[in-house]
């Protein structure tokens, strides 16, 4: 095949200083991925959508949002109310925030259930985990932006987790904060901050997927399609299995992406709220340092994490273990490829502890996500404390029952 | 296609479950409930006189211009300038109170907060029970007190239309508050319930005034990519054929 001889004099004179034909073809018209993806797989591009709709939303709010203790709340509404479409971008950023977070953890799931972090994509999953943790920064920092009463109160709250920390914690909340109390020079490098590390995030998704087309792409059957046998109607040397990412997974993720988006705007135009839990009532009342609200809750997409710090007593005097216990939570992600010992590699083959284990665990982060919107009861923390260890136990006891139980034999050829 | 609609199912479910109000309510109380429409014209242009007549003194709502209030309120400039500018304002000012805030903390120990969102931060149904349920409280500082809003440093504005009300004595099962109306207003209680009705729905309006260009804007994108999806399902099994020959 002579690849050069159809091509227009533009590209040739391009592909002579840039290797723009030989990235497309590598990386979408001859990257081969596995035929068999299911719905799980529609949710990486659906997030990537995410990110780039967010950076312009950002940068268009940025245009008309001021960093400053005085103005930032007016300079919100001014935006709702003043700005031409106004209105339209800030809804879709705010909604935006909250559904990147529902597609990453259903793309974080869908590795969970098919074994997608196994060797050799432990980088891959690494890089994805950072991407989550980096995510949860920019959440953070722009969720103090509004400058209403959670925004305040919320950051107050999570900030001073770090005083708990024994000798240093006092100096690095005050470091972290520039002040003794959340203020105006909070507002400002917050404000830097969230500008900043959706930057880092596009990087990273870049070495995300530098690292998945190395490897190439799992699938519901957890079984290497560049193992198997070759050769497929557009390639001799490619896999049997295998069918170029475009047209096939273009056309697929643009199916996946339409209907995302019809529900994505539906909670847009119809819902932006999401009744509270999308953009809280009290964060419609302009940040008071003078009045603490009768109950503080983080965001939903913190509050399984939220609820695992408020679940560990405090004891020897400190409470530093429920900061310690949530920060670990997210820790034991990056370990997951080195505990998983099963014989098999995707939920369909893995023997029934291994299934019963996942099971649970999801039960868990959804039970303790709930637990960490409502106000703490005796009966709550007793649940949360529960869901905490099976929570920690998914993790630490993978190593003995994923070897356990009879696995199925996987198939040498992909299914479905 | 079923197979998909089988996929989407738990996205589906996680929506429903997290999309029930989680609307803090602020009190006890129970509240008759009341669901703010910004679709009756002359409710809204009520509402607003009621606001610039019996709020505005104490209250601002500065994140809203009388302009915008006029524009989509149908109410022609001439007339809006006439009825809601008294002390030489200009038609795009936004809506600020005359008394000073610490005129109002002298007067009412605290500065009456900016209305612009209550009814984003209340809810419409807050707001209609509380214009309802003030009562004369001998023992409260301004003599007022509210069953929905309890020592709110808020005098019952309102009085002059709803009339004076005391509250009864509770009911052995513990049940909402009752009162007793003492002098009549110069409305009647269902009056006087209509007059409130229209308030809140104004309030809610100003919460946020692009609503209904919201909804509208709403429906045409949904059309659109459903039309969008409907296509992009169709080429991407016309591709597909080739994978499932």
């Amino acid at each position: 095949m002579n690849k050069t001889q159809n091509k227009s004099k533009i590209m040739q004179w391009i592909d002579a200083r840039f290797p723009a034909s030989k990235v497309f073809r590598e990386h979408l018209s001859e990257y081969y991925a596995p035929k068999n993806f299911n719905f799980w797989y529609y949710f990486g591009s659906i997030a990537l959508v995410l990110l780039v709709l967010q950076i312009i939303t950002g940068v268009l709010l940025a245009m008309n949002y001021k960093p400053d203790a005085e103005s930032a709340f007016a300079s919100i509404e001014y935006i709702m109310r003043d700005v031409w479409g106004g209105w339209f971008i800030r809804y879709m950023h705010s909604t935006g925030a909250s559904f990147f977070f529902i597609v990453v953890y259903l793309h974080m799931f869908r590795g969970l259930l098919y074994g997608s972090y196994r060797s050799p994509r432990e980088l891959l999953w690494i890089f994805g985990m950072v991407i989550y943790v980096a995510m949860m920064m920019t959440a953070f920092f722009g969720y103090l932006l509004p400058w209403g009463q959670m925004s305040y109160w919320g950051a107050q709250v999570i900030v001073n987790l770090f005083d708990t920390i024994p000798l240093i914690g006092p100096a690095l909340s005050e470091w972290i904060r520039g002040d003794y109390v959340i203020s105006d020079i909070t507002l400002n490098r917050f404000y830097a901050l969230h500008y900043l590390v959706p930057f880092l995030l596009a990087g990273l998704v870049f070495l995300h997927i530098v690292s998945l087309h190395k490897v190439g792409s799992n699938n519901p059957d957890g079984i290497e399609i560049k193992k198997g046998k070759k050769g497929n109607k557009w390639d001799p040397r490619a896999p049997a299995d295998g069918i170029p990412f475009h047209p096939y997974y273009t056309v697929k993720d643009t199916f996946g992406i339409a209907v995302f988006l019809l529900v994505f705007f539906a909670v847009v135009f119809f819902a932006p709220e999401m009744g509270g839990y999308f953009i809280e009532q009290p964060n419609f009342e302009p940040a008071n340092p003078l009045k603490t609200p009768e109950h503080i809750a983080p965001v939903w997409y913190f509050t399984p994490y939220y609820a695992i710090l408020r679940a560990v007593p405090s004891f020897a005097g400190t409470q530093v273990w429920g900061v310690l216990a949530m920060f670990a939570s997210l820790a034991v992600f990056f370990f997951l490829p080195w505990l998983d010992r099963s014989p098999a590699r995707s939920m369909r083959y893995k023997a029934w502890p291994c299934r019963a284990a996942l099971g649970l665990f999801t039960l868990s982060f959804l039970v303790l996500g709930y637990l960490g919107t409502l106000p703490p009861t005796p009966g709550r923390t007793f649940a949360a404390q529960f869901f905490t260890l099976v929570y920690f136990a998914y993790f630490l006891l993978m190593p003995y029952y994923s070897k356990q139980g009879r696995v199925k034999t996987p198939p040498d050829r992909v299914t479905g | 296609m079923t197979r998909v609609l089988r996929a989407l199912a738990p996205v589906l479910l996680l929506a429903l479950a997290i999309g029930p109000a989680a609307h803090a309510a602020g009190s006890g109380a129970a509240l008759t409930p009341y669901k703010a429409s910004l679709r009756d014209k002359h409710s809204l242009q009520r509402g607003a006189r009621l606001f610039v007549n019996y709020c505005l003194s104490c209250h601002s709502a500065r994140f809203m211009r009388y302009s915008r209030v006029a524009d989509d309120l149908e109410i022609p400039r001439e007339v809006a300038k006439r009825n809601m500018l008294f002390t030489g304002e200009k038609i795009g000012d936004p809506m600020v109170a005359v008394m000073t805030k610490e005129d109002a903390e002298a007067w009412f120990g605290i500065a009456p907060p900016d209305l612009s969102l209550v009814a984003r931060l209340r809810g419409d149904d807050w707001l209609y029970n509380y214009f309802l349920a003030f009562y004369l409280d001998p023992d409260a500082p301004n003599g007022w007190n509210n069953a929905i809003y309890p020592n709110t440093a808020m005098p019952h504005a309102l009085h002059p239309l709803q009339g004076l009300q005391r509250a009864l004595p509770p009911d052995e099962e513990g049940g909402p508050m009752r009162f007793e109306k003492v002098r009549a207003g110069s409305m009647s209680d269902a009056e006087y319930a209509r007059a409130v009705g229209d308030l809140t729905n104004f309030l809610v309006y100003m919460g946020e005034p692009s609503r209904p260009a919201r909804i509208r804007y709403g429906v045409w994108t949904f059309l659109f990519l459903l039309a969008f999806a409907t296509l992009a399902y169709r080429l991407k099994k016309e591709y597909w054929r080739d994978i499932h020959e």
